[in-house]
């Protein structure tokens, strides 16, 4: 069976010096991989090089068994979306018009046949925003406007889906809203997630493995329990790590167990405060 | 609402739009070549654009002095406006303008160098200055956004200052060459400084229109990628658009216009500010219909401001530059405290 998302000894760096050295990992189709560890791991690196914005200067991507670098944009952005951290659009556009967009590698004269905006329309009542279709995009709160992103890579029909820290930003009820779209496992097409997160407990309870990266190097690379240890977690993000299990998901669950716990007790205990 | 409604936009469709945008600028044309020190009534005009002959007074005031200019002033509106629109959305920030960038200077500097080197002045070939003055343009596009840019990005603080230094400079270079000059060549070159609209000669007109006419198909060949481009340089690559390609072809044809323009006209402030922001209040952001949108109304509203810097002192006259500039500078300011802190930028 041809992997969804083969990286083969990929090395990058920027001219900082930071970056990927010799990342190997293979996601299989309609599988859910979250990419998490600590800040300058390479995370959002990682998912550049998947999406051809970068070029590795070593190894190789492959998507569904094909080498990115052969491939063109058009064609990659056919199977191959992307939910970026951070969603601005510079001009007035309306949230249809943005959703829209994704419809340009099928379209690329930009005149949107009836179809793409079919799917457009079911991307939009997925993510639960077909009511603000006529919004100007600078209008909407962040929440929502994260919302009308993840519609825009919906639109695109990938079968690779990428997220970059998709809840970073959002409030409880559209982080809900973004959890319960991404990861419903609905269609007869099987949608293969690699999701970057810091939300450790978010990427167990969601995702069926994970990759640890730090410093630019794979870590650890199996499902949470393998990988949410304390070991492992104390080592890469130097501090104290308490581990339990989540009652109802069963998944490791990574709770705050802080250097001068003492400390926050008395505050809480003192009657005055 | 059905699934046809995605993308649907309220308000007045694009062609109702265009079909007015002509009439005004048809209407703005008839109006300019009227009105001056003397005044013409719709009949002579007419009759002097069609049928009179050479012994006819009207006639030659229509045919070869105010004709002429208002050509002029609309081909050179239409440039600028185009120009404008080109550099706000590979920047993806509304202030961006021939002006305001530098870009006006560089192709007044380019063209500074034409007139040292001789090659310059009023009976030179207009396609040899518009080549001096495309390259100066180029010049400095180039080096205002190798100035501002921070990791890949453009951020709207850096752009605007390297525009202003950019522009500077290189109107100090103008000014430092203007001592080498002697008088007779300076007027001229005070011409490009200030911005001025003189009736032109048919050779000007032609290659000013397929400048213009080049800038148009790079345009709107290049629209729909635009459109995606405002969701910023990454996730225009992630769609598929080869955003490096389009941004350095509209960068180029934005910088020809321009050169083009301030070549036969001068430097006239802001039109590429204004015009752009009115086609977007008009009919929204989508390029497809911002380029020919920008082009109507920036030909229709360059021909009224020289209309006005024509009559508002007569029978003395401004610079057309003034009217824009006046127009313009507010905007600007408005539209700098408006978006304030915004992100995007």
């Amino acid at each position: 069976m041809v992997t969804a998302v083969d990286v083969r000894e990929v090395t990058f760096r920027y001219r900082s010096g930071k970056g990927l050295v010799g990342v190997s990992f293979s996601v299989a189709p309609g599988e859910r991989v979250g990419v998490v560890g600590p800040n300058t791991a390479g995370k959002s690196t990682l998912l550049r090089l998947l999406s051809k914005v970068l070029a590795p200067h070593r190894g190789a991507v492959l998507i569904h068994g094909r080498d990115v670098s052969r491939v063109g944009r058009l064609a990659l952005a056919r199977e191959v979306a992307v939910v970026p951290q951070d969603f601005h659009v510079a001009f007035p556009f309306s949230v249809s018009d943005v959703v829209l967009m994704g419809r340009y590698p099928y379209a690329t004269s930009g005149a949107w046949g009836a179809h793409d905006r079919a799917v457009a329309w079911e991307a939009m009542e997925t993510v639960g925003i077909a009511d603000l279709a006529d919004r100007r995009v600078d209008e909407i709160s962040g929440g929502e406007r994260q919302l009308v992103s993840l519609a825009r890579a919906l639109a695109q029909e990938p079968s690779v889906l990428l997220l970059d820290e998709p809840t970073a930003h959002l409030d409880l009820r559209h982080q809900r809203d973004v959890v319960e779209t991404v990861f419903a496992r609905t269609g007869d097409r099987a949608r293969t997630l690699v999701l970057v997160s810091h939300d450790l407990n978010l990427a167990a309870e969601h995702c069926d493995r994970l990759l640890l990266l730090a410093d630019g190097t794979v870590q650890a690379f199996g499902t949470p329990k393998e990988v949410i240890t304390p070991q492992q977690l104390e080592q890469v993000y130097g501090c104290p790590v308490g581990i339990d299990l989540d009652p109802v998901s069963h998944r490791p669950r990574v709770r705050s167990s802080l250097a001068r716990s003492g400390a926050v007790q008395m505050e809480m205990d003192s009657p005055r405060m | 609402m059905s699934v046809q409604a995605a993308g649907r936009r309220a308000g007045a469709s694009p062609a109702v739009v265009l079909m007015w945008l002509a009439a005004i600028l048809a209407a703005s044309l008839f109006v300019s070549v009227m009105v001056g020190s003397v005044s013409l009534t719709p009949r002579e005009v007419l009759r002097g654009l069609f049928e009179g002959g050479s012994q006819d007074a009207a006639a030659t005031i229509v045919r070869k002095i105010r004709l002429p200019r208002t050509l002029l002033a609309g081909i050179v509106g239409a440039c600028l406006s185009l120009a404008g629109l080109g550099f706000q959305a590979i920047s993806r920030n509304p202030l961006a303008d021939p002006s305001v960038l530098g870009v006006s200077s560089g192709a007044s500097f380019g063209l500074m160098v034409a007139v040292l080197l001789g090659i310059a002045g009023p009976t030179a070939n207009p396609v040899l200055t518009t080549l001096f003055a495309f390259g100066g343009a180029l010049l400095a596009a180039i080096l205002v956004y190798a100035i501002a840019r921070v990791d890949g990005r453009l951020p709207m603080t850096t752009l605007l200052l390297s525009g202003v230094i950019i522009g500077l400079f290189f109107t100090s270079c103008v000014m430092l060459a203007t001592v080498v000059l002697a008088a007779a060549e300076l007027q001229g070159v005070v011409f490009w400084l200030m911005g001025n609209l003189a009736p032109a000669n048919a050779g000007t007109l032609l290659v000013l229109g397929v400048v213009l006419l080049v800038g148009v198909v790079v345009l709107t060949r290049q629209a729909p990628r635009l459109n995606l481009l405002a969701l910023g340089e990454e996730q225009a690559l992630q769609l598929g658009v080869e955003a490096e390609r389009v941004k350095r072809f509209v960068f180029v044809a934005a910088s020809l216009v321009t050169g083009a323009a301030i070549s036969a006209a001068g430097s006239i402030g802001f039109v590429g500010l204004i015009v752009p922001h009115a086609a977007r209040l008009l009919l929204g952001p989508d390029h497809r219909a911002l380029v020919p949108t920008s082009v109507l109304l920036g030909a229709a509203f360059l021909i009224l401001a020289d209309l006005g810097a024509r009559t508002v002192a007569a029978p003395t006259e401004l610079p057309v530059g003034v009217i824009t500039s006046f127009c313009g500078a507010p905007l600007f300011v408005y539209l700098l405290r408006r978006r304030r802190g915004a992100e995007a930028w």
